[in-house]
């Protein structure tokens, strides 16, 4: 089974909040693949990609270290894309 | 399982169905079904969070139509959790793993999920707590349909569990089916803890959060003696406290035999037993457990039952005096007038807030500041004279001059009631509650001058020992037992007799078993507490003799400190009532 795996860093100001938790579950929900959202730093979590409520629970302020992992037949796809999305700090203008 | 501490308001102890009170007193039924019943249950929830979706899809439209995006964005969050698969996974497990009704696995998911939220540090996170309980209330109305359970007509017997109680709640609650209360704010004197106290049934309060903890339909324990709540006790607990439910039940009846019998000694004795209340219909209660009168009528709930813009009028003064003596059938009734002030609410809704309330413009101060209210009231005892026995007892009272004062007020209503023709009875016994230590150190000065005393230890001792007891940090040094207390007590009953005037006490220490040996012995005659404490504080008395709390008393008044005082007492008492510490 293919997988992926990237770390990135939450960049937008109000971190990880309904908003954008809400679109990376919308996008994660499109891809076949498993996808895991780990937390690192003095609290570390872990979520289900496709779970807005295990999301927003991680609590993901901005600064926070999270590494992406996907695992099925579009795992590269969507770690591209998911990435994109926090690179883009989720359409938010500073 | 889970045990709360919170503050024991009302003793006895009770094993319930939890009946949460929230803002739509939604209530869930039943709390689990039979294995054969779960695929239905998981059903119902299908059906009850498509219909919900359904609702939050139209409304998003109409908020998105009418306000634009932004706003509309929160009926889209909503959504996206109705949607989230991983809750959706807990709460079918909770229906297939636990067998819990579709309403009961939703409350405890969403519960859970939002004490989880409630603890993050971020306040955004924390403030969607709001959020969870909104989409909780709104599959949970969907789901129960019309089956939506009436406040004032419940099926079954159930414990209340709420953030704190108000008038207008428990005057709406089904009492017959009512057993306990427990609520996350409030302390002695919340109005949760005066209904239950005079309906009799156990309450704590001040438990923090216990409206989060708690789903409707749990299995509750309320302890009410020693504070405790316990949440879906295990089997160990559970047959515990079916004990003392069970020894409970039996020493009551037991004590409601007791009602129709004397207070009296073995060698004789006879004392009577009086009851405090705060509103008319606490009468019926204290009756039916024995009460031969009411020493204390704290007639300030007159106003701490209404609206912050409303004067009490002479009229509804009259309606409470009167509904009280028709209830009465004769007995006497103590009436105190307006012992304000000190109380949060009258701060909350004074124009400059004291610093120091307890020493302030509270109680006699404040009426004789305000004469026109303070005749309010004085004219409606008055009127009442005609209907039964009526007496009148000034607080706080600390000078002579302030006495004196009130009399002459007394007098000039008086004199405006002969002018206008309305009936009175000129004879009135007036009394003084004895509680700031001045008073009761010149006791035999105001003996003098009042036709009785009451004393008023909850106030006496605060001030004596300089302690506030609403404050936790040294609520801890309060202690009726202090040797400086007891020998004032014994001076002002002792300035009683000496000028031939009635003493009773009317504070705490009244009801407190602990004390009555204590208090009989120092030659007390009349005790005023609360109803519920009637039969208990009436079996002391009946299996004593008065020879034997003298001797008690001697020995008591040699002590040096409380905790002395409170063990021998404690000692000496458990001879006669060994259950009752």
């Amino acid at each position: 089974m293919p997988s992926a795996s990237r770390d990135i860093i939450v960049s937008n100001k109000l971190g990880l909040h309904a908003r954008p938790a809400m679109q990376f579950v919308d996008l994660a929900n499109q891809f076949k693949s498993d996808i895991k959202v780990t937390k690192f730093g003095d609290e570390p979590g872990e979520a289900d990609g496709k779970s807005v409520m295990e999301m927003i629970i991680l609590a993901a302020t901005e600064g926070t270290r999270m590494r992406i992992d996907a695992e099925g037949e579009d795992a590269e796809d969507a770690v591209t894309k998911l990435v994109g999305l926090f690179e883009s700090k989720f359409g938010e203008e500073d | 399982m889970e045990i709360k501490k919170g503050i024991g308001v009302s003793p006895g102890v009770v094993i319930g169905t939890a009946f949460v009170l929230d803002a739509e007193d939604l209530v869930v039924p039943r709390r689990q079904v039979a294995p054969a019943e779960t695929g239905g249950e998981a059903e119902r929830l299908g059906r009850a969070i498509a219909e919900s979706m359904v609702e939050l899809t139209d409304l998003r439209n109409a908020v998105e139509a009418k306000h634009g995006k932004e706003l509309a964005g929160i009926f889209d969050f909503h959504l996206r959790i109705l949607k989230d698969k991983s809750l959706l996974k807990q709460i079918l497990a909770e229906i297939n793993k636990n067998r819990s009704s579709a309403e009961y696995a939703l409350s405890t998911v969403t519960r859970r999920s939002a004490q989880m939220f409630a603890e993050m540090k971020d306040k955004y996170f924390a403030d969607r707590v709001k959020d969870i309980y909104d989409i909780e209330r709104r599959v949970l109305r969907h789901l129960l349909g019309e089956k939506r359970e009436d406040l004032s007509h419940l099926a079954r017997d159930v414990v209340v569990i709420a953030h704190d109680m108000l008038p207008s709640q428990t005057a709406a609650l089904d009492k017959l089916h009512v057993k306990g209360f427990a609520t996350d704010v409030g302390g002695r004197t919340s109005h949760t803890a005066i209904v239950a106290r005079a309906m009799g049934i156990p309450a704590v309060v001040g438990l923090g959060d216990i409206t989060t903890e708690i789903s409707g339909g749990d299995q509750v324990i309320i302890d009410g003696n020693r504070g405790v709540v316990i949440i879906n006790p295990d089997e160990e607990q559970l047959a515990e406290h079916r004990e003392l439910e069970r020894k409970q039940v039996k020493f009551e009846a037991e004590l409601t035999a007791l009602s129709a019998l004397p207070a009296r000694t073995l060698d004789g004795h006879e004392v009577s037993l009086w009851a405090n209340i705060e509103f008319p219909v606490d009468i019926d209660g204290a009756l039916a457990r024995g009460a031969g009168g009411i020493g204390l009528y704290r007639t300030e709930f007159l106003y701490l039952a209404t609206a912050d813009d409303h004067e009490v009028t002479e009229e509804e003064h009259y309606e409470a005096y009167a509904d009280s003596l028709r209830r009465l059938g004769g007995k006497p009734l103590v009436i105190r007038t307006l012992d304000l002030g000190a109380d949060k609410q009258t701060q909350a809704r004074a124009a400059s807030p004291e610093r120091n309330p307890f020493l302030g413009d509270r109680s006699i101060r404040m009426c004789l500041h305000d004469i026109p209210m303070f005749k309010r009231q004085l004219r409606a005892i008055m009127r009442a004279t005609v209907l039964g026995d009526v007496r009148i007892m000034f607080p706080m009272i600390s000078t002579l001059m302030e006495l004196r004062q009130a009399k002459m007020v007394l007098n000039d209503v008086m004199e405006e009631l002969e002018d206008d023709s309305i009936p009175f009875r000129r004879d009135i016994p007036i009394g003084i509650m004895v509680e700031v230590p001045a008073a009761a150190y010149m006791a035999n000065h105001f003996a003098k001058e009042v036709n009785f005393f009451s004393i008023g230890t909850n106030d006496l001792v605060q001030y004596m020992l300089a302690v506030d007891r609403t404050n936790e940090r040294v609520a801890g040094l309060f202690c009726p037992a202090h040797p400086a207390v007891l020998g004032l007590v014994r001076d002002v009953i002792r300035a009683g007799a000496r000028n031939s005037i009635g003493v009773s006490v009317c504070g705490e220490m009244a009801g407190d078993p602990l004390y009555t040996l204590l208090l009989l012995g120092l030659g007390l005659n009349t005790f005023s507490m609360n109803g519920p404490d009637i039969p208990e504080v009436k079996k002391i008395i009946r299996s004593t003799t008065l020879e034997n709390a003298r001797q008690v008393a001697r020995k008591v008044m040699s002590f040096d400190s409380e905790r002395q005082v409170m063990h021998f007492l404690r000692e000496e008492t458990r001879k006669f009532i060994p259950e009752a510490f």
